[in-house]
């Protein structure tokens, strides 16, 4: 493991056992009360389910360019990143949505993309998964198509009427409660940077390992 | 010698290689029809089972033809992409094809082609049977009709191409061939699904087909250019 980890791995779960802290202390929204807070751990675990397929798109990208291995480890670890926080904003949002909109799912532009983004990334699980020899090319294609459709879920709730909050709401927030929302963002900025490095370190490993393998069957 | 019999050929590289590839594989489909067949019966197949499960007392549901239609055509496509490159593999003949020193993204673009005018055919007779079975009045706006329909085809079958033809070298290649292409398609089927329900509409609102019609454009756009790149990278072994 790099040098930083460690001390990124406790501050990550410092930063986690604060966060709850400085979420119980900000000031409740006037219509939902105290519900709201799941917005702190909703919404940076949807931006890093943005960031997680274009990641794996642009890493895709380069290794159908380049062909070099890292650029295909870094692109699977992040579809596993993917399909993990999409899971997580997947659960999350219908929990707000229940109290906020008084059901737990609409068939909206954000809600369909996201879901669609979430599906790509378990395609390309099962692709690599069950795909055999030659998926990495395969997978990374797919990969391409999970990175266009984000674009397309950001942009989602400011072209289609929706119930969804847009995305102006984040730069509007009063301090109170932009405080707490960074730092969450800034905790699953670094939990996903954490689980990304281990990832590929685990990889790596197997990759060396097999080439171990390979050379004491020689 | 005369050379009148011989059809003239594209003077581009590019398309002399497309027009190739679509002819052969129109020139096999016309000979056997099996495809053709196969996928307009599999095709029907599904309309009927929706009408016979939906339509009660000669009473359709409201918005259910336009789902219908894009259903069964969805299916129908995932049997025909399947079943045209599982010829181009018993032959080995994709392997001919991406040796011979042609443009790759032309071969795509032929069988992009072969696969539209396909499923062309299937919706050639899927249209007036869902018209008629959901009394759904599909064509009251033929032109609109006609550009929802080619549009959500084309996007369709863009991203199936690529995947088929990624994927006939894989050894579970039917099993996955649905599990990629419906994630990556559903957008394109949405879009698809709604212009056709606004047109089934009694109040017709142009503006809110315009809109669905020009997304049907602009994924057309992306997935062709993003699979005419990616063609080329993923078949290069």
């Amino acid at each position: 493991m790099p040098k930083w980890f460690n001390p990124a791995a406790i501050l990550c779960g410092l930063m986690f056992v604060v966060s709850p802290v400085l979420i119980a202390r900000a000031p409740d929204e006037s219509a939902m009360g105290m519900v709201y807070k799941i917005y702190y751990y909703h919404m940076p675990s949807a931006w890093m389910f943005l960031l997680a397929p274009l990641v794996c798109g642009f890493s895709s990208a380069l290794f159908l360019m380049r062909g070099r291995a890292e650029d295909d480890r870094r692109a699977w670890a992040a579809a596993e990143l993917t399909v993990l926080f999409g899971a997580l904003t997947l659960l999350t949002g219908p929990l707000w949505a229940r109290r906020a909109w008084g059901t737990w799912w609409v068939w909206d532009a954000r809600l369909t993309s996201s879901l669609v983004g979430w599906m790509i990334g378990w395609a390309y699980l099962i692709l690599r998964r069950y795909g055999g020899p030659g998926s990495d090319k395969l997978a990374a294609g797919v990969a391409l198509f999970g990175a266009v459709n984000v674009p397309f879920i950001y942009i989602s709730v400011n072209y289609w009427r929706t119930i969804h909050p847009p995305t102006t709401v984040v730069p509007r927030l009063p301090v109170s409660m932009g405080l707490p929302l960074w730092f969450c963002v800034f905790a699953f900025l670094l939990l996903f940077v954490l689980l990304m490095t281990m990832r590929l370190r685990l990889e790596h490993a197997r990759t060396r390992l097999d080439a171990l393998y390979v050379a004491l069957d020689e | 010698m005369t050379t009148g019999a011989v059809p003239r050929l594209p003077s581009t590289p590019f398309a002399r290689t497309v027009w190739m590839v679509l002819r052969k594989d129109l020139t096999v489909e016309m000979r056997s029809g099996e495809i053709a067949y196969t996928t307009l019966f599999f095709a029907v197949s599904c309309v009927l089972i929706f009408a016979f499960a939906l339509v009660k007392e000669g009473r359709a549901p409201d918005g259910g033809a336009a789902g219908i239609l894009w259903i069964a055509i969805l299916f129908a496509s995932t049997l025909a992409l399947g079943r045209t490159f599982e010829r181009e593999r018993q032959a080995e003949t994709l392997r001919a094809l991406l040796l011979a020193p042609v443009p790759r993204p032309a071969i795509y673009v032929g069988k992009l082609l072969g696969i539209i005018a396909l499923l062309a055919a299937a919706e050639v007779v899927l249209l007036p049977l869902v018209d008629f079975l959901f009394t759904a009045r599909l064509f009251a706006h033929p032109a609109w009709l006609i550009g929802i329909v080619v549009t959500c085809t084309i996007g369709l079958a863009a991203v199936g191409t690529l995947f088929a033809a990624m994927l006939v070298r894989t050894r579970s290649r039917d099993m996955l061939l649905p599990v990629l292409l419906y994630p990556v398609v559903v957008p394109v089927i949405i879009a698809g699904v709604q212009g056709t329900s606004a047109l089934l509409q009694p109040a017709f609102d142009v503006a809110v087909v315009r809109f669905w019609l020009l997304l049907l454009v602009t994924f057309d756009v992306v997935f062709v250019v993003l699979a005419l790149w990616t063609f080329e990278a993923v078949m290069s072994d």
